[in-house]
């Protein structure tokens, strides 16, 4: 079943490949000259040609480009130099820990809410809920990033100037996972967790008030059809407690059309992380592809494209198996 | 419309008043957009060293930012511009993708494939990710910003027109007309599309808020509009470094104002929807 839903996911990697391919052959102008550098001459823009097999029929260069991707070789930065797989692989931990931190804030708190709303539906509960809801979804990240930090930095001091992952006075913990939550904790070193959290809140709140919207909505939307299905009604009628038919019944049901909007979520998710990652100077790989453009140094922002885009089906492909082990009747049908 | 529809639209406006404001802010966004060189008091591009960077006042209500420009002249301006992209990517989005929803719903096979197989490929990204992607390849103008927003809302439009025309194309009026000798074609477009309108525009109303954020956020991180343009996305970037240090007039009102825009779109697609389906509601 698990092995069906991995075979289900290659023509979306397929689909990804093909895009991200035409892409790199749509740049502006001449490509060999962009990788050749501003400074080359036409020999070496020639031989760059060449090198990259811009010379050869498109179906050709398909080809080798499939081959570099097997590689992994993405090509080389030219501001820095470096392969991009290096970079990419160096800054992904932080971008990752923003965006399972935001995540983990967005589910903790909306769920709740989402509940809240459906078991008292007409009421101002459930009117608040849904007007924070549509407001939530308004919120452009990068503004609500600079007005967070303005607020909890400048006015009142509470969180440390919102640049990097950790204060410049703590040296980063030893990288075993790249992520300085889980490697301060591993080093025992409670300090520099203390320092990387203080860091990592306000991103990380910005990035879960922006997704908050779908999963409240989607958790109300669910809780309201389970409650009034008949299942619930026989639940009640038994006279079993209040809080065991809204949790161990109706609540588990109606997890599962929220998992399934968990793949919204993180398209949200991935796409507002460049943003929130330029508002505080996070070094990750949003900030990477940003320097980037800047520059005109396409080959990260290809790199950049394609591993976002990869990330994104592996997670949706771990949605897809999360709800067959969720719910065993997905497994039986499919 | 008829006055039943009259009827239920006042129902939905006295029930839900927050509708009704949503169509006024709305009105009023409009009117900024068409007449807005008009109504700022000052030239939003006309730089004065002298008034840099000061905080809002009666003769500049929202400010000056760091080149002495009026911060509300330039809102104002430039909601001409946000407005436009997310209109003209909104309509081009409408277009290609209810037209080949439309087709792959009705007729099914292979053109259904094909098709489908687009909308999951577009899907498959995260889909600001993958307009930068666009941006940066096409090269760097507000075009390629309206073209690429057009092209990652594409899959919903598809959806919903396939969807919707799917489960009306067997229905006793399209076999009618079918059987009055219309061609297949005609049947889709005269018969058949007038009916999925409806959801739609559902779609179109909540699609409008997301195309605005999605094109301030392009501008914010240096896609498409270039300064000195006045822009929502734009005008934040700007005055993102001034926010640590206490001046936070100048990121504060744009950001305000983008927000309010998408907040309208949102509440007013919301509206729509129980306009159109009052069982629909969330």
């Amino acid at each position: 079943m698990i092995l069906k839903r991995l075979f289900g996911a290659l023509p979306n990697i397929v689909g990804v490949v093909i895009v991200t391919f035409i892409l790199t052959r749509a740049l502006p102008g001449d490509p060999a000259a962009y990788f050749a550098g501003p400074a080359a001459t036409t020999e070496a823009i020639e031989q760059v040609r060449a090198s990259l097999g811009l010379d050869k029929t498109l179906a050709h260069q398909f080809v080798l480009y499939l081959k570099d991707l097997a590689r992994g070789d993405l090509g080389n930065s030219l501001t820095t130099g470096q392969p991009v797989v290096t970079e990419i692989r160096q800054r992904l931990p932080a971008s990752l820990e923003l965006t399972f931190c935001g995540l983990l804030i967005a589910v903790v708190v909306a769920v709740p809410l989402g509940v809240l709303a459906a078991t008292r539906p007409g009421t101002w509960v459930d009117h608040l809920c849904r007007l924070l809801a549509t407001a939530g979804v308004s919120l452009p990240t990068f503004f609500t990033g600079l007005l967070l930090a303005y607020v909890f930095y400048f006015l009142l001091g509470l969180a440390p100037s919102p640049l990097g992952r950790i204060d410049v006075s703590f040296p980063p913990p030893p990288a075993v996972t790249g992520l300085y939550l889980v490697d301060s904790l591993l080093a025992r070193d409670l300090e520099s967790f203390r320092a990387s959290a203080r860091q990592l809140v306000l991103p990380a709140l910005t990035m879960g008030l922006f997704v908050m919207a779908p999963l409240m909505r989607m958790t109300r939307a669910s809780m309201l059809g389970v409650l009034s299905s008949e299942f619930i009604r026989t639940a009640r009628a038994s006279g079993l407690p209040r809080s065991q038919v809204l949790y161990a019944y109706a609540f588990r049901n109606a997890l599962l059309p929220v998992v399934t909007t968990l793949g919204m979520v993180f398209s949200f998710l991935l796409g507002s992380n460049v943003l929130v990652e330029k508002v505080f100077a996070w070094p990750g790989i949003g900030s990477y592809v940003i320097e980037a453009l800047v520059s005109s140094d396409y080959a990260p922002v290809q790199g950049f494209v394609l591993t976002m885009a990869l990330l994104y089906v592996a997670l949706n492909l771990a949605i897809d198996v999360m709800y067959v082990l969720i719910d065993p009747r997905v497994g039986i049908e499919g | 419309m008829s006055a039943a529809t009259l009827k239920h639209i006042r129902y939905v406006a006295t029930e839900n008043p927050v509708t009704l404001v949503a169509f006024l802010l709305f009105s009023g966004f409009v009117l900024l957009a068409l007449f807005g060189p008009w109504i700022a008091p000052y030239d939003p591009l006309a730089s004065n060293s002298g008034a840099a960077l000061k905080p809002p006042s009666a003769a500049h209500w929202f400010g000056t930012d760091s080149l002495g420009r009026d911060i509300l002249s330039r809102i104002i301006v430039a909601a001409r511009l946000d407005f436009g992209i997310a209109v003209s990517a909104v309509a081009a989005s409408f277009v290609i993708g209810a037209a080949l929803g439309s087709l792959a719903g009705f007729y099914g096979g292979w053109a259904d494939r094909i098709i489908g197989r687009i909308a999951d490929t577009i899907m498959a990204f995260p889909l600001f990710v993958l307009a930068m992607g666009i941006v940066a390849a096409l090269g760097n103008t507000v075009a390629n910003i309206v073209i690429a927003t057009a092209i990652i809302n594409l899959p919903f439009y598809i959806r919903v027109a396939r969807a919707e025309v799917n489960v009306r194309r067997g229905a006793g009026y399209v076999e009618a007309a079918r059987l009055a000798g219309n061609s297949d074609l005609r049947v889709l477009a005269m018969h058949v599309f007038p009916n999925i309108l409806p959801p739609i525009m559902v779609q179109i109303s909540l699609n409008m808020g997301w195309a605005i954020l999605n094109a301030a956020g392009l501008s914010f991180i240096g896609l498409g509009v270039r300064p000195p343009q006045a822009e929502w996305g734009i005008m934040v970037a700007e005055g993102a470094t001034y926010i640590i240090s206490g001046e936070w007039w100048v990121a504060l009102f744009p950001g305000a104002v983008l927000m309010l825009a998408v907040f309208t779109f949102n509440l007013l697609g919301d509206g729509l929807r129980d306009i159109m389906d009052p069982r629909m509601r969330t």
